[in-house]
């Protein structure tokens, strides 16, 4: 019965790590299913965190954090946008500019806002999202098995994280079964056929990239106002990388992209839960688990347990006439 | 038909992008409330004002020519090494290892061999991404950043699991032996009654950083396998038509980086601190990205933009001492020059191609 609880702590502190994630993840996706690489959602969510953070503590709305998340990140988007798909740049190193303009400007802009060194105040009350309580989640905690599934793992998360989960399908369906979704994962393909068919490349790039900004605004708020309370210097932590590597994993593919963050989230789980992790005499130490999501998108990579082929205009500015 | 001149291309693009990169940070600095003149003013006395400072200033830039040059073997191949950092760190572990191991008589013997150990191991680190570029087709961007963060985790391993002295709390080895000290600039420079250099951290590593400069400079534009290089980076399909393998050059290529960025760490691990510490690399290995990319890839540009950053770093370093002005201010100055240098190259490059084309066609 320890052992149970336990798993449902584990589990339950996964699907709070894996939000940020996937979010990110999903954010990823759009991006380069339309052929734009990106390296920088690990500094539009830095950057989403803390003006999240900062205008949550400021007017003490966490709604109104939240827009202005989704807002720095878009602009983040924008100027990705601005040099990948307009100046047909190069997007990685574009994203390299992205991921170091965010820690350096949040840094920056918080010291001189709150002179607390490089954090904004901590949120309390109305300036962090709160935990939702699903009904019954109280009566049915004391039913064996089903009851701590339902209270503790299910319950009581705040609502990004049921939004997340809900991108899941609604990013499904958007991709494979509406028209703009054919025309994204197109342009991601083959973006001459897509312009040759009367349709805006350009349009369509700027659209992908824009949800993208949006949904790394959300994780980066997530992070900011619902898993911690307060912003504070480099708190994404690499998890935009992770996400990257997620999607790798998941071979640029919704749900797979779920369970890949998932699996990741539980290895932060587990990594934060255990230090060194004994095996009957062999010890895993900590840090293996901390480079495992890592390791493992190389081993994916490598090509050794299935190949990742990336959409095939990926990275490819496109020249209209040549 | 070239567009432009040549020299347009290598100087006035590079420091048209640089004079925006610098307009916008000082909006920046005006924006949290500081006077960007005397923050320009306080860097410069700073980083520039006397020998301490210089010997600052010359000690991130040798960081940086070694980076800056890993990067820009790479970008000669056209490949994208942002693995500069995990090598770094590996080079770091390989000089720690050699240091610590053998007894050495005299600091030369020692720098030789911590040269060569830090080679291999950051070329080590490097041919695993190199290879499965080559033959996997995985994209090396996604692997060498895969690689800066298993290279973190492995050196935390080794640090706080292996190399630790025993009853030690720090995750750092243990000092490096009198005698593989490397000369200071101090030690070097100073006569009995005229003290320079006092307490810096430059160190004779950037006289083998300059002579990187030379080899690099020779390997690339006089060697048989440099034109391989150039040529399979300008073309891959050429290069094969001319029977250049990618295989071979894509994996030398990114050796010779990994190389490269690991040798940074006969100056910050055996010239500065003088043990292995965790974070030893300090970004050094992303500044390494803004080098290459000012300095155009060539060694000599290399060299000019590396001596900038180390000012930037000195002088931010005597901004943040002074004013309430953070040191990440030369973060977001780094993202600015990448992002203008690197991902804008066309804003620039785009209305002068059109000024110098209606120059010329006023001339005809």
């Amino acid at each position: 019965m320890e052992f149970f609880v336990t798993l449902i702590q584990v589990l339950d502190s996964t699907v709070r790590l894996a939000t940020p994630l996937l979010l990110a993840c999903l954010a990823g996706l759009y991006s380069e299913r339309a052929g734009i690489f990106d390296i920088g959602l690990e500094g539009k969510m830095l950057m989403a965190a803390f003006f999240s953070a900062a205008i949550a503590a400021v007017t003490g709305s966490v709604w109104l954090g939240l827009l202005a998340g989704i807002g720095a990140s878009l602009v983040l988007s924008a100027l990705h946008g601005l040099a990948s798909i307009t100046f047909r740049g190069n997007q990685l190193i574009s994203g390299v500019a992205i991921n170091f303009l965010a820690s350096g400007m949040t840094v920056l802009i918080a010291q001189s806002w709150f002179q607390q060194g490089g954090r904004t105040p901590s949120l309390f009350g109305g300036g962090r999202f709160e935990p939702i309580n699903f009904p019954f989640a109280e009566a049915l905690e004391g039913v064996p098995f089903i009851g701590p599934i339902y209270s503790e793992l299910l319950s009581g998360h705040s609502i990004l994280v049921y939004v997340a989960f809900l991108f899941v399908p609604l990013t499904w369906w958007i991709l494979f079964r509406t028209r703009f979704g054919l025309r994204l994962r197109a342009v991601g393909e083959n973006p001459a056929a897509v312009d040759t068919a009367g349709v805006s490349v350009v349009g369509l790039r700027f659209a992908a990239v824009a949800i993208c900004g949006i949904l790394c605004g959300i994780a980066g708020a997530y992070l900011a106002t619902a898993l911690q309370a307060g912003f504070v210097k480099e708190m994404t932590a690499g998890r935009g990388f992770i996400a990257l590597a997620a999607l790798i994993f998941a071979k640029w593919r919704p749900w797979h992209a779920m369970w890949a963050c998932l699996l990741f989230g539980l290895l932060q789980a587990i990594a934060l839960r255990f230090q060194n992790i004994d095996l009957g005499g062999v010890v895993i130490p900590v840090q293996v688990m901390d480079a495992l999501p890592y390791i493992l998108t190389v081993v994916i990579l490598a090509g050794f347990v299935g190949k990742a082929i990336p959409p095939r205009a990926g990275g490819e500015p496109y020249v209209k006439e040549r | 038909m070239e567009k432009m001149p040549k020299w347009a291309d290598v100087v006035l693009i590079p420091i048209i992008s640089l004079l925006l990169a610098t307009i916008l940070s000082a909006i920046v600095i005006l924006a949290i409330g500081e006077n960007p003149v005397e923050a320009v003013n306080l860097m410069v006395t700073g980083a520039l004002g006397s020998t301490y400072g210089w010997g600052y200033t010359l000690y991130y830039a040798t960081n940086f020519i070694f980076t800056g040059l890993a990067v820009a073997v790479a970008f000669h191949a056209r490949l994208f090494n942002i693995g500069g950092e995990g090598q770094a760190m590996l080079g770091g572990l390989g000089v720690a290892i050699v240091c610590l191991s053998v007894p050495w008589p005299h600091w030369t013997i020692a720098l030789l061999a911590a040269c060569a150990a830090s080679m291999i191991f950051g070329a080590a680190w490097a041919a695993i991404p190199a290879y499965l570029q080559a033959k996997r087709g995985s994209h090396i961007v996604i692997t060498t950043i895969m690689f800066n963060f298993i290279a973190a985790a492995f050196l935390n391993y080794m640090l706080v699991n292996v190399m630790r002295p025993q009853g030690s709390q720090d995750p750092a080895t243990a000092r490096f032996p009198e005698a593989v000290h490397l000369p200071t600039f101090q030690s070097m420079f100073s006569s009995a009654e005229n003290i320079v250099f006092r307490g810096a951290p430059a160190n004779i590593s950037f006289f083998v950083a300059i002579l990187a400069c030379i080899v690099v400079w020779a390997l690339i534009w006089r060697t048989r396998l440099g034109y391989e290089i150039r040529a399979y980076g300008h073309s891959e399909t050429g290069a094969v038509y001319a029977g250049i393998s990618p295989v071979r050059i894509t994996i030398i290529a990114m050796l010779i980086s990994g190389a490269l960025a690991g040798m940074m760490a006969i100056n910050n691990v055996m010239g500065e601190a003088e043990r292995l510490v965790l974070n030893s690399t300090e970004g050094a290995g992303f500044i390494g990205i803004a080098v290459a990319l000012m300095g155009r890839s060539h060694p000599f540009g290399v060299f000019l933009a590396a001596i900038l950053f180390g000012f930037l770093y000195q002088g931010g370093a005597e901004l943040a001492l002074w004013t309430s002005i953070p040191r990440e201010l030369i973060v977001v100055i780094q993202a600015l020059v990448i992002l203008f240098t690197g991902a804008l190259d066309n804003m620039v490059r785009m209305p002068l191609e059109k000024i110098f084309l209606s120059f010329r066609k006023g001339a005809e």
